[in-house]
């Protein structure tokens, strides 16, 4: 199963785009990349979920570690995510008060 | 009763196989929206990794079974697997979502996903592993 993660540049921030399925097996590879981000001073950093067709608790799980990183350094993750059934996740677990999670890249980058 | 019954072995690139087998079984069902297929989906995935952890807890090869069974008014997954078993209603909470300890918790989302998911869930645990059942309420399969 794969995976798509693609790394931009905008605004100052490294945008992740995401694509395919995370799930127990995908979502180690997310995060080693955000790791990688993290040590490569990338500290603000815009995840976008428009491309992933399934999201779990794993992937979830890696997201909050993320922030967690990013919050140690004083950075921050935030979401673009426009999907019911990917934003419906999100709402179950309360996450939605965690993550910004914003409608497009473009507002996602233009967010202070 | 119709029922389909999959074997898996107990590694997470095995997860994706059990969720597009219950899927296409749920996607044959009237009167079950896509949203709610979504729903099974992410429950099955859910149980299934749990059920694969509990197996690389104690190094066991054996497999895990999903099996969908098609009832009349329901559909339902039952996922079993011969872990060492947990006590469902004694799992930590987590911090509220707006306490910043909140991120120091990255799992145990699982199984409250399962619960608000599907319409029912029993968890059976004993020496022997631990037998998820998902019920998910719809009418019969369409007519071939």
């Amino acid at each position: 199963m794969e995976l798509g993660l693609d790394v931009s540049e905008q605004n100052g921030k490294a945008v992740l785009s995401v694509r395919g399925e995370v799930d127990v097996y995908t979502a180690p590879r997310l995060r080693e990349r955000l790791v990688e981000l993290v040590a490569q001073g990338k500290h603000q950093i815009v995840v976008d979920l428009e491309g992933v067709d399934f999201l779990d608790s794993t992937g979830l799980g890696v997201l909050v570690g993320g922030l967690k990183r990013l919050r140690s350094h004083d950075g921050d993750l935030t979401l673009v995510c426009t999907q019911p059934r990917i934003l419906k996740v999100f709402e179950i677990t309360g996450l939605t008060k965690v993550f910004a999670i914003h409608d497009s890249v473009d507002a996602a980058v233009a967010a202070d | 009763m119709e029922a389909v019954e999959l074997e898996i072995p107990a590694r997470a690139e095995f997860v994706a196989l059990a969720r597009l087998v219950v899927s296409s079984v749920a996607l044959s069902r009237r009167e079950l929206a896509d949203d709610r297929i979504d729903d099974l989906k992410l429950a099955v995935s859910e149980a299934c990794t749990n059920a694969i952890e509990s197996h690389a807890a104690i190094d066991l090869e054996e497999r895990v079974t999903v099996r969908c069974e098609e009832r009349d008014d329901r559909l339902e997954v039952l996922v079993e697997d011969r872990g060492t078993g947990f006590d469902p209603m004694s799992l930590p909470e987590h911090p509220p979502v707006t306490d910043p300890e909140r991120l120091n918790f990255e799992r145990g989302l699982g199984i409250p996903l399962i619960r608000s998911l599907v319409d029912e869930v029993n968890f059976e645990t004993s020496d022997a592993g631990t037998a998820v059942r998902l019920t998910i309420y719809c009418g019969p399969a369409e007519p071939q």
